[in-house]
């Protein structure tokens, strides 16, 4: 199963530990991610869900590019690591 | 007893208390965060606080012990966007106002907010509603930013007698008014004058910048704004705003503030125009009308008079309960606190982060 990897700058707001969830799309894995702890879906997703401006997500290395449907497949062993972006600091 | 005073900036909510004859700042809340509004709710004591988080948007705290430890609210969120809707993104950008309803409303308050939604809760901030009644008015779409790239509420009208009254004044949408919880609204902007438009849409009352829109308590029939283009009044039993042209040293600003028990009293802090927003001759000064906008005295004792470069914000101004302890924060981090209306001053902090919004506890 994918695992999320969220940066510590977001940890300084809210618990977001690494999770190994289930998904075959960003999306997907994200929702997952949110269903335990819904605090944190609002810091990467804004009020339509689509990802926030100044936030970056990766997938084994290459980023995301559909930030409103977060449609981009992803692996069994996929890394999915949902950084800050330079431009929100 | 006015002893403390909350300090809403670019890097932290601040508390300064008052010892003796000197106020002293105490440990800040949200330290590198940026604050765009707080709120100390006078009916049970609960403080909240806006944050506007570089890379994470826009998040509500609440504490319930002063400040000492704060909980996470669910932010006010947009609901989902038709595709055919047309105006900015329905989508959270900032909290720009902050207020409480009435005595008689336990736990009700008001968020405005850019890009144009106004929020009510009922629950002490534990939840919110999208007033859809005023943002589903067809005008809306005709507002549009005023500094920001969206439109947005900043000054928001609680009549004390009447919690069911409320204006909200909107750059750049003018100022909207309803006389019944948010059934139904009203724009009672007509007066004003928009300098920043064509000729024959100067009078429009949909486009008027009302930078920030004030009421004494003692007579909430009469508004007050600081507005992109002067200074305007709306006196009560009036339908019309109108303007005020014997301010001295410039009628351009952002802040106003009312005297609680003296409706005729109200002080400004000018700057020398929309194109220069720095004070004029770098001389930092309050005007001051005792006669409700008749005439002016130009405050200046105890602020700095040479090069001072410090523009002061729509709600970086705050008189107290009483109506003597006055405050004004500004955007190069300046701080200066008067104990006799204006008439002196001192100055607090000199190297505060950006100041946007002060407020007297009490």
């Amino acid at each position: 199963m994918p695992k999320v990897i969220f940066a510590s700058h977001v940890q300084r707001h809210v618990a977001a530990p690494d999770s190994v969830v289930d998904g075959s799309t960003v999306r997907a894995a994200l929702d997952a991610v949110f269903v335990d702890n819904r605090p944190l879906r609002g810091y990467v997703l804004d009020d339509q869900g689509h990802l926030r401006k100044h936030v970056v997500i990766f997938v084994d290395g290459a980023r995301v590019v559909d930030r409103e449907g977060l449609s981009e497949g992803v692996r069994p062993d996929s890394e999915i690591y949902v950084l800050q972006a330079l431009s929100g600091g | 007893m006015t002893t403390r005073l909350r300090v809403a900036t670019r890097k932290g909510l601040f508390t300064f208390t008052r010892e003796s004859t000197q106020w002293r700042i105490g440990e800040p809340a949200f330290l590198g965060d940026p604050v765009s509004m707080m709120l100390d709710d006078p009916r049970d004591g609960t403080v909240y606080a806006a944050l506007n988080l570089g890379h994470f948007g826009v998040k509500l705290r609440r504490s319930r012990d002063d400040g000492k430890t704060w909980e996470e609210l669910e932010a006010p969120t947009y609901p989902p966007q038709p595709e055919a809707a047309e105006g900015p993104p329905w989508k959270l950008v900032q909290i720009w106002a902050l207020e409480t309803g009435t005595k008689d409303q336990p736990g009700v308050l008001w968020a405005g907010t850019i890009p144009g939604g106004l929020f009510r809760s009922g629950d002490h901030g534990t939840t919110w509603q999208l007033v859809r009644s005023l943002w589903d008015k067809p005008e809306r779409v005709g507002w549009f930013g005023g500094g920001y790239d969206a439109p947005g509420i900043h000054s928001i009208v609680v009549d004390p007698r009447n919690g069911k009254r409320v204006a909200v004044g909107i750059s750049c949408g003018g100022v909207w008014q309803t006389e019944d919880s948010g059934t139904t609204w009203r724009n009672i902007a007509q007066g004003m004058r928009a300098g920043f438009m064509p000729p024959d849409q100067a009078g429009d009352p949909n486009i008027q910048d009302p930078h920030r829109v004030v009421a004494s308590p003692k007579d909430p029939d009469t508004l007050w704004t600081q507005h992109h283009s002067g200074i305007f009044r709306r006196p009560a039993k009036a339908d019309r705003w109108s303007e005020i042209t014997t301010s001295p040293v410039s009628s351009f600003g952002f802040a106003v503030a009312t005297h609680p028990t003296d409706p005729n009293t109200a002080w400004f802090v000018p700057a020398m125009s929309d194109e220069k927003r720095v004070p004029v001759d770098g001389r930092m000064v309050v005007n001051r009308t005792r006669d409700g906008g008749k005439s002016f005295e130009t405050l200046t004792q105890g602020l700095p008079q040479t090069a001072c470069y410090d523009l002061v914000y729509r709600h970086g101004l705050d008189v107290d309960s009483t109506g003597r302890w006055l405050a004004v924060g500004s955007t190069s981090g300046g701080l200066w606190i008067s104990a006799d209306q204006g008439d002196t001053w001192d100055t607090v902090a000199g190297n505060l982060p950006p100041i946007y919004a002060i407020r007297f506890v009490g």
